[in-house]
Formats: structure tokens, sequence, C-alpha cells
């Protein structure tokens, strides 16, 4: 048994760690790793080209680039803060909250690509959940604003992996349905796909709650700013 | 050779490299100029010529591009949005027709598919499922830009500059899931998701029904970590610990077993900057300082979600006694 490819996980988190560039890090570790498993270096250097060419379609999104990007020289950031402000008892939590709702409803109809990161989180959510924020706690540190920025992008997030993986016909399913059926056990992706509804409740309701305390900390936040810029005065 | 669906889609994005490329190298102000025009014509070489070439030579692009990155060497050049008055004031002149292009994308993307899926050839659907949505997004986007276009009268050439700009706010995070799913064939290669198994099945009580579901659980996680991929953890981790273990000593529901597993690792997915697709080209896309900060944002709920999921796991699997 040869263990030393495990070296390879470990170069990965030490990269990690010693906040390497990222890009050089995994390549180097995967180089190592290859290296380390008796792997030629030609060989190698063909299965990172193949392997490279078969992940193209991972880069798809940058097709989104071209009109958001044109949307935003436009001033469509600042229109979908004009636009939020216009709903009065708007909040960045009921705003998040609403978002984490839809985007979980339509990943289980398998409406996955209805959101995204380039597509709705940058030019949509992250500038209507600021301008709320401001509207209620008033002006925001940088530090504050970026961290609801994070929260959005990560509230997508949550919504996608914990609504797709009730849809039957996602890839998940469909991969663990035949992995069980190579073993013998046979099984329908219902079966499969039902078992996926617990956990996304349990998904909404603990992401939700961290949401609706949103308000009290940005509250307490601002108090904490002003108790201590009154102080310096 | 059969024609692949999926090379005008390649050619596509290779031309939006191309131009990131051409317009760092034509800027002589471009702090990162050499270094952005080899980065973006590597990728662009990739991606509309990458088929015909020896796969050797992509391998050596994937170190050029790792190195090119590595070196600092790619990152942004002079501000591309116009004045901040100036948008805001297109905002109010245009109002919400800004939206339509925006939305238009996911619309047409899921009419597309629905539309791509009724086309069939002797009975079998003419593309599959990930290629469907891919052709079906490719397509979105290209109206989406002509109506921005028409209603914006604007030029498709400012959209191009304005996708550069974008293209280097999130620099070279944008090729990690890339260079992640290049590792992800390493290891599978070396098999270093079976070591991992072995290493976790010593380590397990095996008698114990509950040690097995954290080792089950808790692996997942680990394992997805590492892979960046819930998918990759799945296979190692049912085959090494949950059919074994769970279901063939213990006599868990393989269904439910696999569904609630999978969804604990993808609590590990919400932990690692190996997802980063999901977390660290969202932190560029969003123009974050911290490059973790999508993560910073999600530990709570992972951590929370993934100890609900080993107490689902237990009471749902074994519902049977």
């Amino acid at each position: 048994m040869n263990w030393w490819p495990l070296l390879g996980v470990a170069l990965v988190v030490a990269g990690f760690v010693a906040r390497l560039n990222p890009v050089l890090v995994v390549v180097a570790a995967g180089f190592a790793t290859g290296l380390l498993a008796g792997i030629a270096p030609l060989a190698l250097l063909e299965l990172l080209g193949e392997s490279l060419l078969k992940n193209r379609y991972l880069l798809v999104f940058v097709l989104t680039l071209p009109i958001i990007g044109l949307l935003e020289r436009h001033g469509l950031r600042e229109q979908a803060r004009r636009w939020i402000e216009t709903l009065r008892g708007m909040t960045a939590s009921r705003l998040l909250l609403a978002y984490l709702g839809l985007r979980q409803i339509t990943a289980m109809l398998g409406l996955t690509s209805l959101a995204g990161h380039p597509q709705t989180v940058r030019p949509l959510l992250a500038p209507m959940v600021e301008a709320t924020a401001v509207r209620a706690h008033g002006p925001l540190p940088e530090a504050t604003r970026e961290r609801l920025r994070a929260l959005s992008a990560g509230t997508d997030n949550v919504g996608l992996f914990f609504g797709e993986d009730v849809f039957i016909a996602f890839g998940a399913v469909l991969l663990m349905q035949s992995f069980l059926a190579e073993h013998g056990i046979v099984v329908e992706p219902l079966a499969i796909a039902l078992w996926g509804v617990p956990t996304a409740i349990g998904a909404f309701a603990l992401h939700g709650a961290r949401l609706l305390r949103l308000e009290h900390r940005l509250a307490r936040e601002r108090l904490a700013l002003a108790a201590s810029s009154r102080g310096d005065a | 050779m059969s024609l692949q669906p999926l090379t005008p889609i390649y050619v596509l994005i290779g031309l939006l490299c191309a131009s990131a490329a051409w317009g760092a190298w034509r800027d002589p102000a471009h702090p990162r100029r050499l270094g952005n025009a080899i980065f973006y014509g590597l990728l662009a070489l990739m991606f509309v010529v990458g088929d015909a070439l020896p796969p050797a030579l992509v391998g050596a692009m994937v170190v050029g591009l790792a190195l090119v990155a590595g070196a600092g060497g790619v990152g942004r050049g002079a501000r591309v949005l116009p004045p901040d008055g100036e948008r805001e004031a297109s905002a109010m002149r245009h109002g919400n027709r800004l939206f339509a292009p925006a939305i238009a994308i996911p619309l047409l993307t899921v009419a597309a598919v629905f539309a791509l899926k009724a086309v069939t050839r002797d009975g079998q659907p003419l593309l599959g499922a990930q290629q469907l949505s891919l052709v079906a997004l490719a397509f979105a986007c290209v109206v989406a830009l002509v109506l921005a276009c028409v209603l914006l009268r604007d030029t498709p050439r400012a959209a191009l500059t304005q996708s550069r700009g974008l293209m280097e706010a999130i620099g070279w995070a944008a090729i990690l899931p890339l260079v992640l799913a290049t590792l992800g064939a390493v290891f599978a290669q070396a098999g270093v998701g079976e070591l991992v198994a072995r290493v976790a099945t010593w380590l397990v009580p095996v008698e114990n029904r509950v040690a097995c579901v954290l080792a089950f659980g808790l692996g997942m996680v680990a394992f997805t970590m590492i892979m960046g991929n819930a998918f990759a953890a799945f296979p190692v981790m049912m085959g090494g610990i949950g059919l074994p273990l769970l279901v063939g000593r213990h006599g868990a529901d393989p269904a439910s077993l696999a569904a609630i597993g999978m969804l604990t690792g993808y609590c590990g997915t919400l932990l690692t900057p190996m997802a980063a697709n999901y977390n660290i080209v969202p932190a560029a896309l969003l123009e974050l300082r911290d490059p973790y900060a999508v993560i910073r944002a999600q530990w709570p709920t992972a951590l929370a979600l993934m100890a609900l999921n080993l107490v689902l796991m237990y009471a749902i699997a074994f519902r049977g006694g």
C-alpha cells in the first residue's frame, strides 16, 4: 500500500493555512500527489490537461459578465437600491429571508439557474440588502457592509444546496441512486429526494433564525459605534 | 469526430478571455499588463483551440496559469465604470427597465431548458441534463446582451469593456474551480479516497452504532472539505463506512442514509475554500477584501445544520428499530 499520496492532502491544507495563492497551492499539490503516486511527469501533465478541458463548463458564468457589466455601467445597482427603498417595511433580514425561501423552493423545482452569484447576488440582492440596512440603521462602516454582502452570497448558497437535493432529477439524487443500484440496492429516486425534506426545513429554520437576528446585531453595532465616537469627542 | 454541443459555448468564453487579454495588453498604464495578457491569453487558447492541442501541452499551460497567478501577476487595471453620479443619473433615467435584461437571463434559461428537452433524436434527448442547462444559459446570455444593448442604446464593445473590468475584479479566483477539478482527477488516480476511507475505518469502533453514524457524517464533512465537493466524498464514505457498517452491520435504511449523508457533506461545502465556485469566486465577485468572508458568513449555519443532520440520520435511518 502506497500511503505517500496522502501527503498531497496535507500540502493543500498547509498551503491554504499559509495563505499562499490558492491556484498555485492546488496545482503544486496536484503535481506532488501525482509524482508520489508514481505517475510519470508527462502522463501527469496529460492528466491535468485532460481534466481541465473536460471541466471547462465551470467557467460558463463568464458569459453573464458582459450583460451584468453593461447594466451596472448604466446604474443597475443604483436602481436596485432605489427600487427596494420604495418598499416600506422591507428590512435586510426580511429581504434575505424571502430570498432564502424563494431560492430553496425554486431549486426544489429544479430551477437552479434562476439565481446565482453573478446573475442575482452581485447586481440585485447585495445592493438591496445594503440599502435596506442603511435605511434602518444609518451609515454603516465598510466592514459591516462587506459582511452584509458576504451574508447575501452565503444565503444564496444555503438556499441552493438545501433545495436542489429535493429535486428528483438533480445530479446528486441520480448519483446516489446509481451508486446504491451498483451495490445491489434498488430504490426510487423519489425515496431519496423525499429524505432531503427534513434537512431542507431545518436549513430554512436555522439560517432564517440567524437572518432574523441580523437587525438586532446591526442595531447593537450602531450603538457601540455611536458610543465610541462620543467617547472620542 | 462528433460535434460537441458545448464547443460554441467554449469559443464564446474564450473570446471573452481573449478580449480581456487584448484590453490589458493595449493599456500601457495597466499595473499588471504582461501578467493579465499572459493569463487571459492562455485561458483563451484553452477554450478556443483546447481540443486540438496535445493534452500534455494544455497541462503545461495549467502550470503556466498557476505560476502567473502565484507570482501576483493577475490584477485590476484602471476603473472601467463611470463615476457614481453618472450611474445614479442613468438609473433615474432608465428606471426599472434596467431590470429587464437581468431578469431575462434566468427566465430565458428556464424556457430554453424546457424547449431543448423536447428535442429528441431516435426517442433519446439530444442533450444530457448538464449540457442542456449550459446551452440554455449561453443562449439566454446572448439574447439578454442584445436586449440590453437595444434598451440602453449601448454597444457590444462597451459590454466587452465592462466584462473585462468584472473579470479583472474576480482575477485568479475564476480559475480556481477549474484547477481544483484537475486536483480531483489526480486524487482519484492516486487513490486518495480509498486511503482516507481506510484510515477512517481503523479509527471507528465498528460495533457502536452512534460511533459509526458520527464517523460517516463527520467523514462526509471532512472529505467534502478536502475535495471541495460532496459528490466526490459520497462514493468513498458510503462505500467505506455507510454500506458495510451502517447498512450491513447495523441495518440502516439505505435511501434515507444516503440522502441525509449527502446533505451532511453539503455542510462541509459551506466551510471550505476548496468549493471555490461557491465560496471564493463570490467573495471576489462582491469585491470583498477577505477572500474567506463568505465562509465566515456561513460557518454558524453549517455547524448547526451538521449537528441537526447527524441527529436526523440516527433518528430516520434507524427508525425501524
